[in-house]
């Protein structure tokens, strides 16, 4: 669990973030005398509680999307993993499914679709289209690969995956969430390719705004 | 995959020239030893070498018109009865300059015939556009223009149709094209414009652009797409709107177009059998054979009974997996999720069915040039008994829980109505236009592999709206079954495959086959130059002449009907953009 160093709190002196004990016995007494009380990580109860609701946006562009509906569907069911709220809109999705070929043209759309997400975001690349390419490396109008527009969590590879490979896949993502701390460090470890561009341009912009 | 390719690219072409040098030592030999060595015809009589199919079943002379001829020789055909505009192909033919093959068809008694056009200018070419002969021309056109920069004179409306605008180039062009010169990632936002093209020639010889507003000022435009959970995929519908009244839908495509006609120009004929598959996934099977079958009619070769027998036997049980998967995301997008997990148990049945024999549960990559990768499972049989009355029971099930809903025939009767002549000028065949009274079953019509024996009846209706349309779909569930049914029993011993060459050369010509598809006729268009290669793969999309009907099917309607309406013409879109 990460703390901040040295948390100024008035009246708590700092070592007493340190004395589990003392905290240990005042839960006793309490659990003792009837009073239902249980002591735990903050963090770790956000990530148990955000790994079993991720929302997948619906996002299919070919093939790997149909499979995706049979995951949905009564056989594989996903609602037993928490995934079966798929949302339309990305502002209320937390994980976004790329599935299927994404072209030149899809490209942008899907940036945008991934700048609309609310943090915490997460991606899973699924399919040898989603990772690569695929069968269509040799296109002219195909993206080799996802991660070269948004940061990808999870891949999972096949043509299409078969579903259980896709619930496989999401369970690897909700390991991932959670290590996850909410408190005290940053949640990304994977840098937005873009950032450095963005920032870029918004110094520029500023320096344009300056001089007006 | 691509690893797969490169490896056999390099080792492919070895032993070719060892069976060329056999090929061509063979009839010297014949040709000497036969007169002095009669007695010893042993090596040559177990290996009768196919003839080169002389005339190959399917190859397409067409008939070659110079571009001022062409529109008036069209217009004479088209009234002499060819009056469907099945396929067209544009095609850069090198050295001779740039052109068009134009497949018309008569639309009852489903006879063909080709004209071939070249344009006289090799650097800007242009043609007469056939627009107002054919509503389809219209999309057909802007995709030849998009390939290779052709420019038809009198288009109302030349824009690109699958690249984006601000693409350089015209991909599919035999020399001048620069991958280079266009982004892998496109960094900024597509610019879309609101202007439609139009070229006209000046009395001198010049050529002319107009560009028209496709929208006024005070339209009001909404976009559906093109991410949007109705749409089936990537599409982008402009939409503009009257109240709540549709008045015009300008579709705009080619989120998922991966260029698999360009891909297949540089892949071996068995090699080109891998992206069928990817077009229309709901009809893979279908797909597979349609190209399987143009390569072998073009090679003469024919497949065993027991081939054509289990083809026929899949692409039914590809139908109804398609038409089940069409009934389930038609129910979802009308908010009916009970009926959609009802549709989806059933097709999961369909596909442990494929699973079992082909390995593959959507791609599945099972027939091949000249017969069938594998043979069919020993459970095969008897798990496609057992399926076929349960299907028919689930059937009644669906009846119950959604056709007989009121919410949904108020959504569906009477709406998004389709006419006989403007399915047939749309070119839209399968469901959609049978739903509108147009007997256009290839099956019936130009039966192939094992449809001319078995007893089956085209499901037409004539209302041409939603409902009819998903009726359609239902009862040829139905007959599908039925078809299944005859001949389960009764598939013929015999080899699963035919014995080809490592490296297949198509004889030089033009080759075009179809078959039916899960949502209408799919061609393959093949000319041939004598390479192991294609020089130019063609299909006709299912799905093309669908979504270019939705401006005619749902102008007039409501805004929340162009939901049921997209629903049951029942496209897909990998298979419209290619
Ligand atoms: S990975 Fe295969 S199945 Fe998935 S979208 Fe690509 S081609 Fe289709």
């Amino acid at each position: 669990m990460a703390i901040k160093k040295n948390p100024i709190i008035d009246n708590i002196p700092h070592e007493e973030f340190q004395d589990n004990e003392t905290l240990e016995k005042l839960v006793e007494e309490l659990n003792q005398n009837g009073v239902g009380v249980v002591v735990g990580a903050l963090d770790k109860l956000i990530d148990w509680g955000r790994s079993n609701s991720l929302w997948p946006l619906t996002f299919a562009t070919s093939c790997c999307g149909i499979e995706f509906m049979a995951v949905a569907a009564a056989r594989y069911d996903m609602a037993r993993f928490g995934f079966e709220i798929t949302r339309n809109s990305p502002r209320q999705a937390d994980v976004i499914l790329v599935n299927g070929t994404i072209t030149t043209k899809m490209a942008p759309v899907l940036k945008r679709l991934y700048n609309q997400m609310a943090d915490p975001k997460y991606v899973v690349a699924i399919g040898g289209c989603a990772i690569s390419g695929g069968p269509f490396t040799k296109s002219y109008h195909v993206v080799k690969g996802v991660d070269k527009i948004i940061p990808v969590d999870v891949y999972v590879p096949g043509c299409p995956p078969r579903p259980e490979a896709f619930l496989y896949g999401m369970m690897q993502l909700q390991r991932k969430v959670r290590v996850e701390n909410f408190f005290g460090t940053v949640n990304r470890k994977e840098q937005d390719p873009y950032k450095e561009k963005m920032d870029e341009q918004y110094v520029e912009l500023l320096k344009q705004q300056e001089e007006a | 995959m691509e690893e797969n390719e490169k490896s056999i690219c390099p080792e492919t072409p070895q032993p070719q020239p060892v069976q060329e040098e056999k090929k061509e030592t063979a009839p010297t030999d014949k040709s000497t030893s036969q007169p002095t060595a009669a007695p010893t015809p042993k090596p040559a009589a177990p290996r009768p070498t196919p003839p080169p199919a002389s005339p190959a079943k399917n190859e397409i002379k067409p008939e070659v018109v110079t571009p001022e001829e062409l529109h008036e020789r069209l217009a004479h055909l088209k009234a002499e009865g060819y009056s469907l505009l099945e396929n067209l192909t544009g095609t850069d033919w090198g050295e001779e300059g740039m052109g068009v093959v134009y497949s018309l068809t008569n639309p009852e008694t489903f006879d063909m015939t080709h004209v071939k056009v070249i344009a006289a200018d090799k650097e800007t070419p242009y043609l007469d556009s056939v627009t107002d002969l054919w509503d389809i021309a219209n999309f057909y056109e802007r995709e030849v223009y998009d390939f290779y920069g052709i420019i038809f004179l009198n288009h109302p409306d030349l824009r690109r149709l699958f690249l984006r605008e601000d693409w350089v180039g015209h991909p599919f062009r035999k020399n001048g094209y620069e991958e280079s010169n266009n982004p892998e990632i496109a960094e900024t936002d597509e610019p879309i414009s609101d202007l439609a093209v139009k070229y006209t020639l000046t009395p001198d010889g010049k050529l002319h652009k107009e560009e028209t507003p496709l929208f006024a000022e005070e339209d009001y435009v909404i976009n559906l797409g093109p991410q949007h959970p109705s749409t089936h995929g990537v599409l982008h519908f402009r939409t503009r709107l009257e109240g709540e009244i549709i008045t015009k839908i300008d579709p705009h495509l080619g989120y998922i177009h991966r260029g698999i006609e360009k891909i297949s120009e540089e892949l071996t004929y068995p090699q080109t059998l891998a992206l069928t598959d990817r077009m229309d996934y709901l009809g893979a099977m279908q797909n597979r054979h349609a190209l399987c079958m143009c390569i072998e009619q073009a090679l003469g070769v024919e497949v065993s009974d027991r081939v054509q027998v289990i083809r026929t036997i899949m692409d039914e049980l590809q139908r109804i997996d398609s038409h089940l998967l069409f009934f389930s995301c038609l129910c979802q997008d009308l908010g009916a999720t009970t009926s959609f997990l009802y549709g989806f148990r059933d097709r999961e049945k369909v596909l442990d069915i494929f699973e079992e024999t082909c390995g593959g549960r959507l791609i599945l990559n099972y027939n091949m040039i000249g017969g069938l990768a594998y043979d069919i499972h020993p459970n095969f049989q008897r798990r496609v008994k057992e399926f076929i009355p349960m299907m028919r029971k689930n059937l009644k099930e669906y009846d119950d829980i959604f056709t007989g809903n009121v919410i949904f025939q108020n959504r569906s009767k009477g709406v998004g109505i389709l006419s006989k002549e403007q399915v047939i000028s749309f070119g839209c065949t399968g469901g959609t236009g049978r739903a509108s009274g147009w007997h256009n079953d290839l099956r019936k019509h130009r039966p192939y592999a094992a449809y001319d024996r078995v007893e089956f009846k085209e499901v037409v209706r004539t209302e041409g709206d939603s409902f009819a349309r998903y009726m359609i779909r239902l009862d040829e569930i139905r007959e599908s079954l039925h078809i299944i049914e005859q001949l389960i029993d009764n598939i013929p011993e015999g080899k699963i495959a035919e014995k080809m060459k490592p490296v297949l050369k198509l004889p030089v010509g033009s080759y075009y086959s179809a078959v039916e598809g899960s949502r209408g006729i799919l061609g393959v268009h093949i000319e041939s130059k004598g390479d192991k290669m294609p020089y130019r793969l063609h299909y006709r999309a299912t799905g093309l002449p669908l979504v270019a009907v939705m401006d005619t099917a749902c102008t007039g309607y409501m805004i929340a009907d162009l939901i049921a309406i997209g629903g049951t013409i029942d496209y897909v879109v990998p298979d419209i953009d290619r």
